[in-house]
């Protein structure tokens, strides 16, 4: 089972996708140029702050909003390793897993968790902090496949592509 | 055991018997939208993440560049013509300048018993034509451009029975902000709002709209009508058949029901930064306002403007504000103009906008500054959404939002 540690950054609940990548920052080119701004209504200094492998820990209903993919990509290209929250909005769910970036839903670490401290991950197993084993949900096995590929286009070239398989029954061997 | 609307129509689209809630299933896509928002991502990883690109049916797209009309710097400039260039080379329908990508869907697209990917999170509009339509992200319209087909989790449907009918000067913006703000931000997510009951019925498609596009901020997959009479006569009216006319079965599985008598619905205002922040309006009556914004997909429709107007008719715009209205589509902006609308929000000293989604998605137009203050009937007022960081953003109905740009502070239409 795949582990990890990381240093947790902690935000409140309905963390919406004009805090997480605001619009007048959608016009830039890339995903590197963007990141600078991520969550920047809320606090501008974060993105500078967040380190690689770090984690965030938020409560309910992250990434709320429009279906700017833009906010998961900038969530991960600041090396934010996995987002642990109360519960997910379903588009930013969809597209966080599109592009590689696990997402683990878990009610109660949220209302525990200090600023700074280093939690553990185990993926579809639990998350530990202070001692105390945090219990999540196995990600259905199509899901993982994705996360673990980095996203759903490579997914589908790994599964369709690379291996030079071609004219598959569902059509995917153009991705 | 039964099925609900939305079940029917992803056990259309997976080609099976049945489906229940939680259920993976692989669907064929009727439809896919995506707009400026993002086209220029998707057409980005169709050139160069792709190892044999290719469009599963061309017929099924359409491009609709409505964020940004006309657009207003040299970067969006740019991202309009890699989809411009991209939907001419490959004959996909594009829609510029028309209209807000919703509003063009449902005048020119949307049949009943459709299932619809948008890039774009208000798709769930589409549900008040009995389809099922919901937002996905510039990846996944990818894969259903060059598949035709994507993933779906079977989402459970929830119950709103509406009885009764809204008082006179309440809107079903008010009715949806009230019912957003009793469940909450993400009271039904991952889950399917289907509007139904003697209330729902009366209600005509524009109205309908109105509730669906709103979903979305309740954190629902999507919302839905049974395609009735009501809806059967929008399409025929527009020379289009339905796909298919399902009705939720009286054994259908709702994971929970809600009751709301629309008689008992007042005006109602979300307050800054959160949607389901609803107070009646009277709350936050003679809070100071910055600017007005009468469009969107949500509230940007004939009836709306009719509302707006009615409050603007032999009124000034308050010295201190800009009024923006922006109507939905040209079809709406040209029925205003046929009603004399457009005149009456000149003359009152409003200003009048080309149809696209302006401060909405607060780029393009009308963007506020630093501790400004808009009172709107877009679809978001989460921080900094329509300009700085800390300026504030107030959710209301037409007549609210009107009458606010009248006495320059927010205020109902009957204390003009």
């Amino acid at each position: 089972m795949e582990q990890f540690t990381g240093k947790a950054w902690v935000l409140g609940d309905d963390i919406d996708t004009d805090i997480i990548i605001p619009t007048e920052y959608l016009a830039l080119k890339t995903i590197e140029e963007m990141k600078q701004y991520g969550f920047s209504p809320l606090r501008p200094e974060l993105a500078a702050q967040i380190g690689k492998g770090d984690i965030l820990v938020a409560g309910k209903n992250f990434g709320c909003g429009s279906s700017r993919e833009q906010a998961p990509e900038v969530v991960k290209a600041l090396g934010i390793r996995c987002v642990i929250a109360k519960s997910f909005a379903r588009i930013f769910f969809r597209n966080a897993i599109n592009n590689g970036l696990l997402l683990i839903e878990q009610p109660d670490l949220y209302d525990d968790m200090a600023e700074g401290d280093t939690v553990a991950v185990t993926v579809n197993q639990d998350v530990e902090y202070r001692g105390k084993r945090y219990p999540i949900a196995s990600l259905p096995e199509n899901l993982m496949e994705i996360i673990a590929a980095g996203g759903l286009v490579k997914a589908m070239r790994r599964r369709n592509g690379l291996d030079g398989e071609r004219g598959q029954a569902d059509g995917t061997d153009g991705c | 055991m039964g099925m609900t609307i939305a079940e029917k129509i992803i056990a259309r689209a997976a080609g099976v018997e049945s489906v229940r809630a939680g259920d993976i299933h692989t669907v064929a896509l009727d439809r896919m939208m995506s707009n400026d928002g993002t086209t220029h991502l998707t057409v980005d990883m169709y050139h160069n993440k792709l190892k044999n690109p290719r469009i599963a049916d061309v017929k099924k797209m359409v491009f609709i560049v409505d964020h940004n009309v006309p657009s207003d710097s040299a970067k969006t400039a740019g991202s309009q013509k890699k989809m411009r260039d991209f939907a001419r080379k490959h004959g996909i329908d594009f829609w510029e300048g028309k209209g807000v990508c919703h509003q063009i869907m449902m005048e020119h697209y949307v049949c009943p018993g459709e299932l619809i990917f948008g890039a774009d999170s208000h798709t769930c509009t589409y549900g008040a034509l009995g389809a099922f339509g919901t937002g996905v992200g510039c990846t996944d319209l990818l894969y259903g451009m060059v598949t035709g087909t994507s993933w779906v989790l079977v989402p459970e449907t929830v119950k709103f029975n509406l009885t009764g009918r809204l008082p006179e000067g309440v809107y079903p913006r008010d009715l949806m902000l009230t019912i957003i703000g009793q469940i909450g931000a993400n009271g039904v997510n991952y889950q399917v709002m289907e509007f139904t009951g003697e209330g729902a019925k009366a209600l005509s498609v524009n109205d309908r709209m109105v509730l669906c596009n709103l979903a979305v901020e309740a954190g629902a997959k999507t919302a839905v009508f049974e395609a009735d009479e009501v809806a059967l006569a929008y399409l025929r009216a527009r020379g289009r058949e339905p796909k298919a006319v399902f009705k939720s079965d009286a054994d259908a599985v709702y994971a929970r029901e809600y009751t709301f008598d629309l008689a008992k619905v007042v005006p109602v205002v979300a307050k800054p930064d959160f949607v389901d922040a609803v107070v009646p309006a009277g709350e936050v009556c003679g809070t100071r306002i910055d600017e007005a914004f009468l469009g969107s997909c949500n509230n940007g429709r004939i009836d709306d403007l009719r509302v707006g107007a009615a409050a603007m008719k032999g009124r000034k715009v308050a010295g201190h504000v800009r009024f923006l209205v922006v109507p939905a589509s040209q079809e709406v902006y040209r029925q205003a103009m046929e009603e004399g609308l457009i005149r009456t929000f000149m003359e009152s000293g409003a200003i009048v906008m080309n149809p696209n989604c302006s401060v909405c998605w607060g780029s393009c137009q009308g963007v506020i500054g630093e501790n400004e203050v808009l009172i709107s009937t877009g679809t978001r007022n989460f921080k900094g959404r329509a300009g700085h960081p800390s300026s504030k953003v107030y959710l209301g109905s037409a007549a609210t939002v009107a009458a606010s740009a009248v006495k320059g502070e927010i205020c109902t239409a009957d204390m003009l």
